[in-house]
């Protein structure tokens, strides 16, 4: 019985270790091609991006799929050379077909897409069909460029992979400075008689090549993905276009990697979805937790700013009963403050604690008070929100109605040098549009009565 | 014999049910919305498929509309809170959808009678072999056989989608051709968008036995694009782009069968082709205007 035993099967765990111990040269060439494959789509798809043309990628990919089946059906051969040049001519008709579609008939960019995108991709299906109904040698496999399959991969496949992606990624980095121009500002990088056209066609170039190249590792359906998702999740990263193009690059050699593995381990397994799954799986990442952007950070900016613009409405609110008083240190209710500022009870509650945190508000059995500092803090928000209120109705020409709702807003964020510069514009106005006086900055505050509308 | 008929009786409700969609899609300028609709379709498909095991046609559709609209509403999303394109973030959701459909599909390859291959091509060869029947409980063969499976989706479907464009006419059009109209009147625009997005999901998943879900696009996208050169009001392109649909139906049946390729795909090359000749046969109207013009 037990000499079934003795050549079990290897574990997936085995498996993955031989993977990483490379016991298969073979295989080292695969990851190292998918890895520049993945790092040179992210870049070039990056300027895709960039230029508005998200989907550019799809359709090119799609569109390279007659070309494939041209070029087996007229030479025959599967040489990777005669395949990449097939499928780099009928992109590029693909690509002049987007472009002139829209320019020259009713239809609108994105019909011009989806029309070629899908027709290129049945003409590719019908004569993929027609060409397993022939009697030809080595037809096998060239339905694997739909899903991509990086286990399939011949040695020369793996070459020209790797002479492109490198021509691609060496062309970025020398005209990087042109390419971010012509991005960005297309109409200057004219004026500065940067031939545009020549780059926008070299750019062009690159993109399908590197579409082209990436067809046996990824396939034709997901292409579009391994352009577009890099960029769009390196993007949460940074605002250096350099950055975030290195980024990009760094998210795609890495889900190369990931999904070759998978490939390696698991034959059956198509590469291209897996790589799309751990790119889309980066990008959810990079969605919710970058450090500056990210979702997440957004999330809890918004939180902080909310609290800090209650804490400062009840600080005002305080500031104007106050004022009321002729500020006579008169502890005030919760009602008092409630009269004058509509807020639930429970959110009330909460900010007078965080107040009180922070040694702004003191509670006493009596009720609230503000403490000095908290009162220094209330009579500059005051003083924020009045000179705001003036500023607006002398400069702005808004009547006193109008300004009090922009100041509401504008006092929480104005900062202490435009405070000091508004105050020398108005120098000469001691009250805002309503009557009311504005408090003077370091100095004692004089008493004067008034009733502010709210 | 009988078996060719209900192959094209299948793939000329399939092309026309796709063209009076498309004619929204078009008019709305939502065209990359089919295509991502048409490719996430798949994972509704099957997870509906992996949950309930069950076939059935209703289990089939609510499948494919949840997700469906999840794509729509998803990349809509993307794109507001993640300030992402919005034809980037329908990149991005359609090909995660897509590409969690494929693993699925390999990895439970003999539970679910799809492959890589059918979700491609679909197989509208192969439809007249899987039968519906009615009666004979749970022994299939002792039922009375109605016709393929497809047949009867697609048929359902199509009715679906024509009913919906008759009845809801006026508010499409509106929304089509005056989406600021229409806001103005207090037309929820936004209702009306997953109304038509619910009508692609539907028509996308019936059609995907027997066209798969690329070629579908094709047939959304194409004939309403031609039908959209030349019609002066929306009944006319709703109009012409049946007829270009069934015209490409006829065409690709022919070319397939000369020629031994794909069906489906053959149907979807002939609408490109006739797309290219109106959009020729336009510039050659073009210039010689332009020509008369100059004497």
């Amino acid at each position: 019985m037990t000499g079934f035993e003795l050549f079990p099967p290897p574990s997936l765990w085995q498996n993955w270790l031989s993977f990483w111990r490379f016991e298969d040269m073979n295989l080292l060439w695969v990851l190292m091609g998918s890895i520049l494959l993945g790092m040179s789509a992210s870049v070039i798809g990056g300027f895709a991006f960039l230029r508005k043309r998200a989907l550019i990628g799809d359709a090119l990919a799609h569109a390279a799929l007659p070309g494939v089946m041209m070029a087996f059906l007229l030479f025959q051969t599967r040489d990777p050379l005669v395949i990449f040049i097939g499928a780099l001519c009928s992109s590029f008709i693909g690509f002049f077909l987007i472009d002139w579609l829209p320019k020259n008939t009713k239809l609108k960019a994105d019909a011009a897409l989806a029309i070629t995108l899908s027709f290129f991709f049945a003409l590719g299906l019908m004569l993929l069909s027609f060409i397993q109904g022939l009697e030809v040698s080595n037809k096998s496999g060239l339905d694997k460029i739909l899903f991509g399959q990086a286990a399939a991969m011949t040695d020369g496949d793996i070459k020209l992979l790797g002479y492109v992606t490198i021509f691609v990624l060496i062309t970025v980095v020398l005209f990087f400075q042109k390419f971010r121009l012509i991005a960005f500002n297309q109409s200057y990088a004219r004026t500065i008689g940067i031939a545009v056209n020549r780059y926008e066609l070299l750019l062009a170039l690159l993109i399908v090549m590197s579409v082209v190249v990436g067809l046996q590792l990824v396939g034709v359906v997901l292409m579009a993905a391994v352009l577009l998702t890099p960029m769009a999740a390196a993007r949460f990263w940074s605002n250096q276009l350099a950055t975030i193009l290195i980024i990009a690059s760094l998210l795609g050699g890495f889900s190369a990697i990931i999904s070759t593995q998978i490939s390696y381990l698991a034959p059956a397994m198509p590469t291209g979805p897996w790589m799309v799954v751990s790119l889309s799986i980066l990008f959810i990442l990079s969605l919710l937790f970058a450090p500056q952007k990210g979702l997440l950070k957004r999330y809890f900016d918004y939180q902080n700013l909310r609290q800090k613009v209650a804490e400062e409405n009840i600080l005002r609110t305080l500031y104007k009963l106050l004022e009321r008083k002729d500020f006579k240190d008169k502890p005030f209710t919760l009602a008092d403050i409630q009269s004058f500022r509509n807020m639930p009870s429970h959110c009330l509650q909460n900010t007078l604690k965080l107040l009180e945190k922070k040694g702004f508000a003191q509670r006493t059995f009596q009720g609230i008070t503000l403490t000095p500092e908290g009162f220094e803090k209330a009579t500059q928000l005051t003083r924020r929100h009045r000179l705001w209120e003036s500023y607006l109705n002398e400069q702005a020409d808004l009547s006193p109605e109008q300004v009090h709702q922009h100041a509401e807003r504008i006092e929480h964020i104005l900062t202490e040098a435009q405070e000091t510069q508004l105050q020398q514009e108005l120098s000469n106005s001691l009250h805002d549009p309503h009557g009311n006086q504005i408090p003077r900055k370091a100095e004692p505050t004089s008493v004067e009565r008034g009733g502010e509308k709210i | 014999m009988s078996n060719d008929i209900w192959i094209l009786a299948t793939a000329s409700l399939v092309a026309a049910a796709c063209a009076l969609v498309g004619v929204f899609l078009i008019l709305r300028r939502q065209a990359l919305m089919g295509d991502a609709i048409s490719h996430s379709v798949l994972l509704g498909l099957v997870l509906a498929y992996l949950i309930t095991d069950s076939r059935a046609l209703p289990i089939m559709l609510g499948g494919a509309v949840i997700i469906g609209l999840l794509t729509a509403w998803l990349s809509d999303t993307l794109s507001r809170i993640g300030k992402v394109q919005s034809d980037a973030s329908i990149g991005i959701v359609f090909t995660f959808f897509f590409a969690i459909g494929v693993i699925l599909v390999s990895l439970y390859a003999g539970q679910i009678d799809l492959d890589q291959e059918c979700v491609l091509y679909g197989e509208i060869a192969f439809i007249p072999f899987d039968t519906l029947h009615i009666g004979g409980g749970e022994n299939l063969e002792d039922g009375f056989e109605i016709g393929p499976r497809a047949f009867w989706a697609i048929a359902v479907v199509f009715v679906i989608v024509l009913i919906s464009i008759i009845i809801t006419f006026n508010r499409l059009q509106t929304v089509a051709f005056h989406p600021n109209l229409a806001l103005s009147l207090g037309v929820n625009i936004v209702f009306w968008h997953y109304f038509l997005m619910t009508l692609v999901s539907m028509t996308t998943v019936a059609s995907f036995d027997a066209v798969g879900a690329i070629l579908v696009v094709a047939l959304l996208v194409i004939p309403a694009s031609s039908a959209y050169l030349i019609a002066k009001s929306l009944k006319t392109m709703l109009w012409l782009a049946v007829g270009y649909s069934q015209a490409s139906v006829a065409i690709g049946y022919t070319v397939a069968y000369q020629l031994d390729s794909s069906i489906s795909a053959s149907i979807a090359v002939s609408s490109g082709v006739l797309l290219f000749l109106t959009v020729a046969s336009l510039q050659v109207q073009k210039q010689r205007k332009r020509a008369a013009n100059n004497v």
